[in-house]
C-alpha cells in the first residue's frame, strides 16, 4: 500500500490528513516542519508528499527545492496544501517541481480523491 | 494521538500558537526591527488562521485573518511595528483566545479591536487598508504608480473540467488571483447549466469571462491555472492597450461592487436562476430558422453523394485485411447513415400544412354542391418529406372532390338513409414504418359498382360480362379514361380522372388503395414513402445483375429448395406458415440468360396486404440507397423506381414492389386469391 508523508507545522492539519488518507488503506507519516520534512523523505521511501507552504524552521517551497535536487525525490509527487493562493507562490512552487496545489480549508475527501488521482497516474 | 480528534488537537494547537504569538509580540516589542520575530508571529498568526478555518472555528480564522494581513505588511516592510501596533495585536489575541475556547464573544467588541487594529496600521505608514477585501492587499494596486503605462486589459474566458470540484479545486480563488493581478470585471458563464433534473450537483457546470486590467505579463494569467490548465479551455485575448473608459467602471466601484456578484454568485445563484429558466431555454432551443428549400435540396444531393461514396468506402475496406481502415469505414457508414437521418428529419414537416389547406376546399363545395359537409383532419402531426408533400396537394384536393361529388349524398338522401344530414370527410395520416398512410374517407353512399362496371365495359375497359372479383372492379376506377360521373360537374371530372391521381402517387412511389364496404361509403387510402431521396434497401442478385428492394417492404428471406424450385414453373405458390404465397421469379421476368445459383431466395414483401415472394439468386445485403430517378425515356417502365450506384461503381435497379405484386395479382389473379 502506498505510503505518504504529511508535512505541516499545525498538529491538528496532520491529524486531519492522516486520518482521510488511513481510511483509505495509506499509511501516512508526519513531519512538522519543511527541514523535518527532507530528514524523513530520505529516510523512508514516500510514494507521495503532502506539504504546507508556511512553517517555521524551513518552508514547503524551500523543502521541495531541496527534495527534488536529490534523485531519490526526483520524480515523488508533492502536493501543496496551504491556505495561501498568491499566484505568484504557486508559480514559484510550480517551477520548484510542485505537482498539485490545494487550498485550505479543504476537505478531507477531496484530499483522498487528488492523492488517489495522483497516484493512479 | 493517531485516534484522537483533530478538533480537540486544534484547541491545544491555538493555545499553543497563541502563546507563540504573545511571546513573539512581546519580544517585538522589545526588538521592533527583528525580522524573524515579525516572520515567526506572521506564520503563528497564519497557521492559526487556516487550522481554524478547516475546523469550522469561523469567527477565529476570519478575525485572526486581518490581523495576519497587518502582520503580512509589517513582514514586507510596508508598516512599522510600532509599540501601538504590538499593544493593538495583543489586545486583538485575548479576543482570539476567547474564539479558539469556543466562549461567547461579543462581536462588537471584535469589530472595535479591528478598527483600533486599522488605525495605528494606517498610524505605522500603511495606507489604510481596506480589511475585507484581505488577500487583495497583497498585490499592487493597479494604477498607484504609473497609471497608463504598460496596463493592459485582457478577455480571460475559461471553464474547468466537469470534475475539477472533486479534484479540489476551487474556482473562487482562481477568480480572487485574477483579481489580484488587476482591476476586473468577472461574469459567469451560465449557458452550460443543465436543466435542474440533468444537474449533478457535484460537477461544475459554470464557466467565466473575466476583463481584466493588469501590468502583469499575458504568463501572469496562464500562471492561476497553471494546476488544471490540461483539464479546461482558457482563451485569453488581449483587447485593449490601456483600460477602456467604456468599459472601466466609475473608480471606486469594480472593487467594491462588480466582481463580488459573480463570484459569490458562482455557487447557488445562477444555478437557481437558470433551472427556472429550462423552460425558455428549451423554448429557444425550438426556435427555427427558415431556408430555401432549394439548398434542402442541395444538401440532400450531397447526403447522397457521400453516401455513394461511403459505400465505396465500405467496399474497399471489406476487400482490405487493414483493421484501421475497416474501422474508419465502419464509422464513415455510421455517420453517413446518422447524417442522412438527420437530413432527412430537417426536410420533414407535418401534414398539418396540408390538411389546413382543404378547409376553404370543404366550404367551396360546400356551397356548390348544396351539401352539409364536416371536415374531420386525424394524425395532422405525422410528418412526411416537403417534397411530397408538395406533390401529394393535387391528388387529395382530386379526391377530397371526388368524395364530396359522388361520395356524399344530399341532405335529404342521408335524412332518408337515416344519416345525420352532414356528410363527413375524414382526412386522416398516420406512419406506418417507412411509409405514410394518408386516407380519405367519407360516409356517403359508397361506390356503385353496378356503374363502375357498365362505365368500364361502355369504355372498353372490360369485356362484357367478364368475371372479376370486387377488388379488381373497384381498381378499374384508376384505369385510363375511365369516370363515372353522369354529369361532369364543376368540380371533379375536368377530364382529370382517378388515373392521374394514381399516376402522381406511383411517382411518389407510393401505391393507392380503394375500398369501399357496401353501404358504408368509401375509402382511399394513399401509401406513401416518407422520402423520396435516400431509403434503405435490400441489395440482391439476379444472374450477373443487381437490384434493390426498399427494405421497408421486405417481410422475410427464405431459401427456395430445389425440390419447391422443380416442382413448378412459372408462377409459384409457397406455403409460409400455413398461408399461402404467391412467388414470382425475377430471372423469368427479366429474362436472364444465365443459369440460377443451385440454391435461390425468396424475398417475400409486402404492401397494401399482399404479400409476394420474389425469387433471386443471391442476397447481398443491405445497402443505403440514393435513388436516382430513370431518365425520361424508361420513366415508362412499370417494375422500377428508379436506380441508385453501388459501391463499386454499377448500377442496381430499384424494384417497385407495389407495381410487381398489382402486376402479379393483374396478370394471373388465383394464387394471389389463395393467398388471402
Amino acid at each position: 500500500m502506498p505510503s505518504i508523508l504529511t508535512v505541516d507545522d499545525s498538529a491538528s492539519i496532520r491529524q486531519t490528513i492522516k486520518i482521510a488518507l488511513s481510511s483509505e488503506g495509506y499509511s501516512v507519516a508526519e513531519a512538522v516542519d519543511g527541514a523535518d520534512g527532507v530528514k524523513k523523505a530520505d529516510a523512508g521511501a514516500y510514494d507521495l508528499i503532502v506539504t504546507d507552504l508556511n512553517m517555521p524552521i524551513m518552508d514547503g517551497l524551500t523543502m521541495i527545492r531541496e527534495l527534488r535536487k536529490k534523485p531519490a525525490h526526483a520524480g515523488t509527487p508533492i502536493l501543496f496544501l496551504t491556505t495561501e493562493s498568491d499566484a505568484d507562490m504557486k508559480a514559484q512552487a510550480k517551477a520548484a517541481g510542485a505537482t498539485g496545489w490545494l487550498t485550505k480549508p479543504f476537505d478531507p475527501d477531496q484530499l483522498v480523491k487528488v492523492v488517489n488521482k495522483v497516484l493512479a497516474r | 494521538m493517531s485516534s484522537a480528534d483533530p478538533v480537540e488537537i486544534f484547541r491545544v494547537e491555538a493555545q499553543e500558537l497563541l502563546e507563540q504569538i504573545e511571546q513573539g509580540l512581546l519580544d517585538l516589542s522589545h526588538t521592533p526591527g527583528d525580522k524573524e520575530l515579525v516572520a515567526a508571529v506572521f506564520r503563528a498568526l497564519h497557521t492559526l488562521k487556516g487550522s481554524g478555518a478547516m475546523f469550522g472555528f469561523d469567527a477565529l480564522a476570519g478575525f485572526t485573518h486581518h490581523c495576519e494581513t497587518a502582520f503580512d505588511r509589517v513582514r514586507k516592510g510596508e508598516v512599522v511595528a510600532t509599540p501601538d501596533l504590538v499593544a493593538a495585536v495583543l489586545n486583538a489575541m485575548d479576543h482570539m483566545r476567547a474564539l479558539a475556547e469556543g466562549r461567547p464573544c461579543d462581536a462588537h467588541v471584535g469589530d472595535a479591536l479591528l478598527v483600533e487594529l486599522e488605525r495605528v496600521v494606517a498610524a505605522a505608514g500603511g495606507a489604510p487598508t481596506a480589511m475585507p477585501a484581505a488577500v487583495a492587499s497583497a498585490a499592487p494596486a493597479p494604477g498607484d504608480a504609473d497609471q497608463g503605462a504598460g496596463l493592459k486589459t485582457w478577455r480571460v474566458v475559461f471553464t474547468l473540467a466537469q470534475d475539477v470540484l472533486i479534484n479540489g479545486t476551487r474556482p473562487l480563488p482562481m477568480l480572487d488571483e485574477l483579481r489580484d493581478l488587476g482591476e476586473c470585471r468577472i461574469r459567469a458563464i451560465t449557458d452550460a447549466i443543465p436543466p435542474l433534473e440533468a444537474l449533478t450537483p457535484t460537477h461544475c457546470h459554470l464557466g467565466w469571462e473575466v476583463e481584466v486590467t493588469t501590468d502583469q505579463p499575458r504568463s501572469a494569467i496562464e500562471d492561476v491555472f497553471m494546476f488544471v490548465i490540461d483539464d479546461m479551455t482558457l482563451d485569453i485575448t488581449e483587447i485593449g492597450r490601456e483600460a477602456d473608459p467604456a468599459v472601466e467602471a466609475p473608480p471606486a466601484a469594480p472593487a467594491a461592487s462588480v466582481p463580488p456578484q459573480p463570484t459569490t454568485a458562482a455557487t447557488p445563484e445562477p444555478e437557481i436562476a437558470s433551472a427556472a429558466n429550462g423552460d425558455a431555454k428549451a423554448g429557444r432551443a425550438d426556435a427555427s430558422v427558415r431556408v430555401p428549400a432549394q439548398r434542402l435540396d442541395e444538401l440532400m444531393d450531397r447526403v447522397g453523394e457521400l453516401v455513394i461514396a461511403q459505400s465505396r468506402l465500405k467496399q474497399i475496406a471489406g476487400a482490405s485485411q487493414d483493421m484501421n481502415l475497416r474501422s474508419v469505414a465502419e464509422e464513415i457508414e455510421h455517420l453517413a447513415s446518422e447524417l442522412r437521418d438527420s437530413m432527412m428529419s430537417v426536410r420533414m414537416v407535418p401534414v398539418a400544412q396540408l390538411f389546413s389547406r382543404f378547409r376553404r376546399l370543404i366550404h367551396d363545395l360546400s356551397r356548390d354542391t348544396g351539401k352539409e359537409i364536416d371536415l374531420i383532419t386525424e394524425g395532422e402531426t405525422t410528418e412526411l418529406d416537403k417534397t411530397v408533400i408538395e406533390r401529394l396537394a393535387d391528388p387529395l384536393i382530386h379526391l377530397i372532390r371526388n368524395s364530396a361529388d359522388h361520395g356524399l349524398e344530399s341532405p335529404e338522401e342521408r335524412l332518408a338513409a337515416g344519416k345525420p344530414a352532414a356528410g363527413r370527410i375524414i382526412l386522416a395520416a398516420r406512419q406506418a414504418g417507412a411509409e405514410v398512410v394518408i386516407t380519405v374517407k367519407d360516409d356517403g353512399r359508397g361506390v356503385n359498382r353496378d356503374r363502375v362496371r357498365a362505365k368500364a365495359e361502355e369504355n372498353g375497359l372490360l369485356a362484357p360480362g367478364a368475371v372479376i372479383s370486387d377488388a379488381e372492379l373497384l381498381q378499374m376506377i384508376f384505369q385510363p379514361g375511365f369516370s363515372t360521373a353522369a354529369k361532369v360537374t364543376n368540380l371533379s371530372g375536368r377530364g382529370v380522372g382517378m388515373d392521374v391521381v394514381k399516376r402522381t402517387i406511383e411517382g411518389l412511389r407510393g401505391s393507392l388503395e380503394l375500398s369501399s364496404p357496401a353501404g358504408e361509403g368509401s375509402q382511399v387510402a394513399l401509401r406513401i414513402p416518407l422520402t423520396l431521396a435516400i431509403i434503405d434497401g435490400l441489395l440482391v442478385r439476379v444472374g450477373p445483375e443487381r437490384y434493390v428492394i426498399p427494405l421497408s417492404a421486405v417481410e422475410e428471406c427464405l431459401e427456395l429448395t430445389p425440390e419447391q424450385d422443380a416442382r413448378s414453373t412459372g408462377r409459384s405458390v409457397l406455403t409460409i406458415r400455413d398461408q399461402l404465397v404467391p412467388f414470382m421469379r425475377l430471372r423469368s421476368m427479366f429474362n436472364t440468360k444465365a443459369p440460377p445459383d443451385a440454391y435461390q431466395k425468396i424475398v417475400v414483401v409486402s404492401t397494401g396486404g399482399e404479400r409476394v415472394g420474389l425469387v433471386v439468386d443471391q442476397i447481398l445485403g443491405d445497402h443505403q440507397t440514393v435513388i436516382k430517378p430513370l431518365s425520361v425515356f424508361h420513366s415508362e417502365v412499370g417494375a422500377f423506381s428508379g436506380a441508385t450506384i453501388l459501391g463499386d461503381g454499377g448500377v442496381a435497379l430499384i424494384l417497385d414492389v407495389g407495381h410487381l405484386t398489382s402486376e402479379a395479382a393483374l396478370s394471373d389473379p388465383s394464387p394471389l386469391r389463395a393467398a388471402s
